[in-house]
């Protein structure tokens, strides 16, 4: 069951998923079993980040610093998208 | 105001079913192969599917099906896997796991094998012994998927869904979970090909369907962020027909043993169709300008009710090849949908069919040698 991600969890794409520039169309792609998500530029921005090391909190400092932007507008649209790709089996937590 | 088919270019395909071969130690009596088929002998060499699947990564394709038969008997495997991570492409097993060994998924997997699909035929040895026509296969997908999980290969199970297992969805869901699963296909049988030819003895029941949709539902809910489920549910007695393969020539590509390339693997059940062949044509021209992969695309091809219908743009008017195998017209409303003028006839086929007694099973098999 899902529950909600704690500030020092470090989130990481499982494996066997991936991005990958698709040429044809020009665009990225995350990569899955049965899955292809396209990825717009902030989900390139905070996926660049997501090493399997760096915490929740830290990945969301490393991009409020990056784009000057408020921390708490942020986290929402950090934890938004690593909710989804959770519930989708594509990251954990660790 | 335009004459052009809307599913037309610049629309690309996603995915490639590769069938590698017809090949096959199980028998599954659903197999969603040709009735007709032939063994190594007409395969493509190792050197073609090579330059396929080049081809296949330059047209846009992301995701690569290796699929059969069993692709685990085609000895040159390994070779085709590194050839599809060098192009780039997604690449999944779709396996029976008979011909795999702990060692062989390893170098599988060293040669960049992105994700394993293991078929099983039942949660008890004696289901799935008959649906496979293989002695033991459960003890030997297990393993299969304790070896998965030991490489951290993702799984997905692959469970065909018919009269004579549905009432197992429940400990088929958990058999995944046990398995440590990231994706579950519960797959209502669909009746085409082999599994035409076993109606009396799969045809589920309009309960056991009802119940398979609360058991999925409630499922899906109790797992989420555990195990993902894809479910086809049984279209005969739905409202409107599933919407297949996203419309025709809209998504993927099947190339079939022998190089043949189909808008999907029932197709050569439509007569008129005229498969062109990867050693003949390139694929972006079998895409772009084949006669069969043109036959479906858009909407000037319907008939009423699917013309003047809204639903057209959802379902695309159902499946081409359960409307000319049930209203003997590939241009027909998928009979599925409840606004085809056969949809009660096909509704009470199925019933009849479901109440049927029957057990006996027509196994899959070769007509020639392998």
């Amino acid at each position: 069951m899902t529950t909600a991600i704690t500030p020092s969890a470090r989130p990481r794409l499982l494996s066997g998923v991936r991005t990958h520039f698709d040429k044809a169309r020009d665009r990225w792609v995350l990569l899955a079993p049965e899955r292809a998500l396209e990825l717009d530029a902030i989900a390139m921005h905070i996926l660049a980040e997501v090493d399997g090391q760096t915490s929740l909190e830290n990945v969301i400092s490393a991009l409020a610093a990056k784009f000057a932007a408020p921390r708490e507008q942020i986290e929402q649209d950090v934890r938004a998208f690593f909710l989804s790709l959770e519930d989708r089996r594509l990251m954990e937590f660790v | 105001m335009n004459a052009v088919p809307q599913n037309t270019s610049p629309l690309l395909p996603i995915a490639m079913l590769a069938e590698l071969t017809y090949r096959c130690p199980l028998a599954c009596p659903y197999c969603s192969n040709p009735l007709s088929m032939s063994g190594r002998s007409s395969e493509l060499p190792t050197e073609i599917w090579v330059d396929v699947f080049r081809q296949a990564a330059e047209l846009g394709i992301l995701h690569l099906h290796l699929s059969g038969g069993e692709p685990a008997s085609r000895r040159d495997l390994e070779e085709l896997v590194s050839a599809a991570g060098e192009h780039g492409l997604y690449s999944n097993l779709i396996t029976s796991g008979v011909g795999l060994t702990e060692q062989r998924l390893g170098e599988l997997k060293r040669r960049g094998l992105d994700h394993v699909q293991l078929s099983i035929q039942g949660v008890d040895h004696a289901t799935a012994d008959k649906f496979s026509g293989y002695k033991n296969s459960l003890a030997r997908k297990l393993a299969v998927a304790e070896w998965v999980a030991r490489l951290d290969i993702p799984l997905t199970l692959n469970a065909v869904m018919h009269r004579q297992n549905l009432d197992r969805l429940e400990d088929t869901i958990e058999l995944a979970v046990q398995l440590g699963a990231r994706r579950l296909e519960v797959a209502t049988v669909q009746f085409h090909g082999w599994a035409e030819q076993n109606r009396g003895a799969l045809m589920p029941t309009r309960e056991q369907v009802r119940q398979a949709g609360e058991i999925v539902r409630a499922a899906r809910e109790r797992l989420r962020g555990i195990l993902v489920i894809d479910y086809v549910p049984a279209d005969y007695y739905a409202r409107f027909p599933k919407a297949c393969m996203g419309g025709w020539g809209a998504t993927s590509m099947n190339v079939a043993p022998d190089g043949a390339v189909l808008p999907c693997h029932a197709a050569h059940t439509i007569p008129g169709l005229v498969f062109e062949n990867v050693q003949e044509r390139s694929l972006r021209d079998i895409w772009e300008a084949s006669q069969s992969f043109n036959a479906f695309r858009g909407n000037e091809w319907m008939q009423e009710p699917c013309r003047s219908c809204e639903r057209k743009h959802v379902d695309f008017g159902g499946c081409r090849c359960q409307a000319m195998a049930l209203a003997g017209d590939a241009r027909a409303t998928d009979p599925a949908c409840s606004l085809s003028p056969l949809h009660l006839d096909l509704v009470a086929a199925a019933e009849r069919d479901a109440a049927s007694q029957e057990t006996e099973l027509v196994y899959r098999k070769l007509t020639s040698p392998a």
